[in-house]
């Protein structure tokens, strides 16, 4: 009995040793309102204005000045709420009001909501407070659903989705510069209009993460409440990460700030998660605390502020009235809920469905025209010229156009081809005027800055397909004739040269051959010399 | 000279009109009598020269018969807790001392519009902090009544804003801007015999009014008449979009009629017992009495009501101040504005030596408790706490206006104390019996105003407090003003001839 004991304690430390950590992510986004001014003031929110220049009275927290909310702001905040599928909190806070409207089954932003004040004292934070919304946020109980696709691995894609705690307003502050004699105050960013995203720690991985991170993006940019230009800051996240063995309470986590790109989503959580089993495994502790994400060394560092955690001493911002949205019949309000919702429009996941549904296009290619927006306008756009095939149409621009991008280098966005042109590549493929290598060469063309149509570039080039079948007769037989060598190996039964002649014929015709018929010729010819 | 300087603005505006007087002569008189009156220390900052420029293009308006309104050419002084384009303006601070704002506050922007002409900033406790005009770094306002150049003592004028009432009461002009958030606008005009209006918070803008607590503080009216009071809440008041605070309810101009021709039979005021406290001296109470049978003889329905929260109003005030100061001071750091402490061994020793050096002891108590109220673990226990009782001195409010339609109670529950004896309290407990009465008109945001009713044994001026319920200052002030008509108060003959 004992001696079993042994064993299977012994089995059982085994098990929990190689058990697979699991993770959990949660993720914070400060997402910068797109609006000309800052949310409290009416100076510019311009990126890259000189220093001090977009600075009013109030940013810099002269004193008798006072906040005055920014309605364009309210309103993103609701469509973005709306887009994002939040709701009313149930929980009811003092005076706060609850309506529920039949006719808004969606609408989920809160009608009442109040700005608070954050105090801690920081150079570039001139009031010595920030404005937030803590105790009653614009919205609440979001949820985002999107999907999780991780190239050059064989993992399957699937649709992940993330809870959405809350959506509140607030304010930017400055920018600090330090260098070793001194430390400067640019007051530009400071009051500039944020939402900050709070997603519940639905994430279990750094992929997630990331696929996370570009749906949001793509309803931003749709809605064009936010610019998503992470490289000038508009869009920054914050990961909290922890580790745990299945079965067990969640880890200790700590906080990665202000990541600045998607792919340093991907990278800093993916280096966190490792650091933290390592650490873990080799008998450490995880320290709650707030670390950074170095894009130069890919790793993520303890930043230095150890101090003790920080009171922010909250208290209600005593000069703005609560901000009231108006649903459905309300008509009070700083905004109307019902008019932004009519303003939506049409989301990634509904652009998906569309997609798939009326133009039968695989799962993968609906994904990728609505991760690249300006794939999808181009499609839209040849399909509204004239009804071609959509499935050959979307293949072509992802597998041949984009492919062909990517491999030159070039980025989607400064690519300008006209949907004529792309029209008339799909046009003359399925007539059989040109093959499918053509097309590719007539886009490398057209990518290259050639501004001829695709129509004279066929007939300038002599690039019409061969499919007179004498002809390619003839054409497969000279091969044939010219490769001794390789027809006695076929001969032999090593009939992967089959490809090597294929490849023989491309060239020797310029890529213009059918390589349908092409195929069908050589197989019949070389079978005729085996006997 | 000196007879014009004790009119009212509406006689100096004929004069003004009638080309008896010019603008400029005018403000010269104003200025030669704010040099005059140093001894009081009413001014921290005298505007001369800029006065003068603003009273020639007066005088011309004048003369082309395109005056702005009838406040135009007539000088008007401002505390120094509101914020004046291109003059210093300290809030009696270190801190401030050498702040120029780049703007101007909406009340005196509005004044400025209409053509009144501003001839000083006016002192008051470090930003409006005190209830006695004493914690200044410019040395204490004296009071006019009661004063002696022999003695080495001096009545306070109450305060905060008492800078402003001796402007006024010392005829260097017709009105003057005070702050009131628990007080601050009515204390100094009981002690001193002037008329001190607490508008409807909301009704006049406080975009540029140096905030203290800013769900209380209203900018104040002095003024030596009732009439007076009202030309100046005319201009003043009305919906600013710069203050979110800041009533859309359309403002109609008051017109009220002559004395003479008003009733009040069948009115309804109210007697608060609870403002019969403990400290309130018999000199008030009497007069108090006389009053409120003079009304009553009138044809007024004077009842006995209850406020029974009202002698939580100041500890529940104590907390929500401290808690909103601590907050509003948090932007005093040395870096964009105002003091700078020679510090550079790091940001947090900067924050610390400027914040220590720039605020007396008050400020710094203030921001010390404040801070410890709104520690997470307080939030509920003391400022939360604050906030529901204020709920309830609100409602208590709320309910007697189904009863009575104006309240009436003392100012203050003394006359104005010698400065001896008002610094052997603590600025803390000076504000809790100071404030007493006039406290829960700032909790409820309701008007309020103090009228002069007559001197005491000893000669020092008793004032009396209405109340009304929210927007009702056209009621409000028809009846200060038959108050003030049945009084016959006499200011003082050494400046008012």
């Amino acid at each position: 009995m004992k001696l079993l004991q042994q064993i299977f304690k012994h089995q059982r430390r085994k098990y929990s040793s190689t058990t697979k950590w699991q993770s959990v992510i949660g993720l914070e986004v400060h997402a910068q309102i797109s609006s000309a001014s800052k949310l409290f003031s009416g100076s510019s929110t311009e990126f890259a204005s000189p220093v001090n220049t977009n600075v009013s009275l109030f940013d810099s927290a002269v004193p008798g000045t006072l906040p005055v909310l920014n309605k364009k702001c309210v309103e993103a905040g609701v469509m973005t709420a709306l887009a994002l599928n939040c709701r009313v909190n149930p929980v009811s806070y003092f005076d706060r009001k609850h309506y529920f409207y039949a006719d808004l089954p969606n609408c989920r932003v809160n009608p009442v909501s109040y700005f608070d004040r954050k105090h801690y004292f920081y150079a570039d934070l001139p009031a010595g407070y920030q404005i937030t919304q803590q105790r009653a946020p614009l919205a609440n109980d979001g949820l985002l659903r999107f999907h999780v696709h991780t190239p050059g691995t064989n993992i399957k894609p699937y649709v992940a989705e993330a809870r959405i705690k809350q959506i509140q307003l607030e304010q930017d502050s400055g920018k600090s510069l330090h260098d070793d004699y001194q430390s400067l105050v640019d007051l530009n960013r400071a009051g500039a209009p944020l939402m900050e995203l709070v997603f519940e720690p639905d994430l279990k991985n750094a992929e997630e993460a990331a696929s996370l991170i570009k749906e949001l993006i793509i309803i931003l940019e749709r809605i064009q409440t936010c610019s998503c230009k992470m490289e000038e800051g508009a869009l920054r996240v914050d990961a909290n990460v922890s580790v745990h063995k299945p079965d067990t309470p969640f880890g200790i986590r700590t906080e990665i700030k202000n990541i600045g790109s998607v792919r340093g989503v991907a990278g800093a959580i993916k280096y966190e998660i490792e650091r933290q089993i390592k650490v873990l495994e080799s008998g450490g502790q995880i320290e709650n605390e707030t670390r950074a994400w170095d894009a130069t060394t890919k790793t993520t560092l303890a930043m230095r502020d150890k101090e003790q955690k920080q009171d922010y001493r909250y208290m209600p911002e005593p000069n703005l009235p609560p901000l009231h949205i108006a649903m459905g019949p309300v008509q009070q309000g700083c905004v109307n809920a019902s008019e932004i919702r009519s303003k939506i429009p049409e989301l990634p996941e509904d652009t998906r469905n569309r997609l798939r549904e009326s133009f039968g296009l695989v799962p993968e290619h609906a994904v990728i025209l609505v991760n690249e927006s300006k794939l999808q306008k181009l499609f839209e756009e040849v399909l509204a010229l004239e009804m071609v095939n959509p499935k050959l149409l979307a293949n072509i621009l992802i597998n041949e156009y984009l492919a062909l991008i990517h491999a030159e280098k070039l980025v989607l966005e400064d690519v300008e081809t006209p949907a004529s042109y792309m029209r008339d590549i799909v046009k003359l493929l399925t007539d059989g005027i040109i093959s499918r290598n053509t097309a590719r060469l007539i886009l490398e063309k057209i990518i290259n800055g050639c501004k001829d149509s695709p129509i004279k570039i066929v007939d300038d080039g002599d690039w019409r397909q061969i499919t007179d079948e004498n002809k390619l007769r003839q054409i497969c037989q000279e091969v044939i004739d010219e490769n001794p060598k390789a027809t006695k190996q076929y001969l032999n039964g090593k009939t992967k040269v089959f490809k090597f002649f294929l490849g023989a014929v491309a060239t020797k015709t310029n890529q213009r051959a059918n390589m349908t018929f092409v195929n069908n010729i050589l197989e019949e010819l070389l079978d005729k010399s085996k006997k | 000279m000196d007879r014009i300087l004790s009119l009212n603005m509406h006689l100096v505006n004929k004069l003004l009109q009638d080309n008896v007087i010019s603008s400029t002569e005018l403000i010269r008189a104003c200025l030669e009598r704010a040099k005059n009156i140093k001894k009081y220390n009413p001014f921290i900052t005298i505007i001369d020269n800029v006065a003068i420029k603003q009273a020639e293009a007066s005088t011309d308006r004048y003369n082309k018969r395109k005056a702005l309104s009838e406040l135009d050419g007539l000088p008007i002084a401002i505390k120094d807790n509101f914020c004046t384009e291109n003059i210093k303006t300290t809030c009696a601070s270190k801190m401030l001392e050498n702040f120029i704002p780049k703007y101007n506050a909406t009340p005196y922007a509005n004044l400025k519009s209409a053509g009144a002409i501003l001839v000083g900033k006016t002192n008051l406790d470090q930003f409006a902090m005190g209830s006695g005009t004493v914690d200044s770094i410019y040395g204490p306002t004296k009071n006019i009544w009661g004063y002696s150049d022999n003695y080495n003592d001096f009545f306070i004028t109450g305060g905060s804003s008492g800078g402003s009432a001796i402007a006024v009461a010392t005829g260097t002009c017709y009105a003057a801007i005070g702050s009131d958030t628990g007080g601050s606008t009515r204390n100094p005009a009981s002690y001193c015999g002037l008329v001190g209006l607490k508008p409807t918070y909301g009704l006049v803008s406080r975009l540029g009014l140096i905030p203290l607590v800013n769900s209380m503080d209203v900018p104040g009216i002095l003024t030596r008449t009732v009439d007076d009071c009202v030309s100046v809440l005319n201009i003043v008041s009305g919906y600013d979009s710069k203050d979110s605070t800041s009533l859309m309810r359309q403002h109609r101009k008051i017109r009220l009629p002559p004395a003479n021709k008003m009733s009040i039979k069948g009115l309804k005021i109210g007697i608060p017992i609870e403002y019969h406290c403990e400290y309130l001296s018999a000199d008030v109470l009497d007069v108090w009495d006389e009053v409120a049978n003079l009304l009553e003889e009138s044809g007024a329905i004077v009842k006995e009501v209850s406020l029974p929260n009202t002698e939580y109003s100041i500890v529940c005030y104590s907390i929500l101040n401290q808690c909103e100061v601590a907050s509003n001071m948090a932007r005093y750091d040395g870096i964009e504005f105002g003091f700078r402490a020679d510090e550079n061994s790091s940001t947090e020793k900067l924050y610390a030596t400027t914040r220590s050096l720039g605020f007396n002891e008050v400020v710094r108590n203030r921001i010390l408790t404040g801070n410890y109220f709104l520690l997470t673990r307080n939030y509920e226990k003391y400022f939360n706490q604050a906030l529901k009782v204020r709920r309830l001195i609100s409602n208590d409010f709320d309910n007697i206006w189904d009863k009575v339609q104006l309240l009436l109670t003392p100012t203050t529950l003394s006359t104005a104390p010698l400065y001896s004896d008002f610094i052997k309290k603590t600025n803390r407990d000076q504000c809790a019996v100071q404030d007493y009465c006039t406290q829960p008109a700032n909790m409820a945001g309701i008007p309020a105003v103090s009228i002069p009713i007559k001197l005491s044994k000893t000669g020092m001026p008793i004032s009396l407090q209405l109340l009304g319920r929210n927007l009702s200052e056209p009621m409000l002030l028809a009846v200060a003003k038959f108050i003030e008509y049945l009084v016959e108060f006499k200011h003082n003959p050494k400046y008012i001839v």
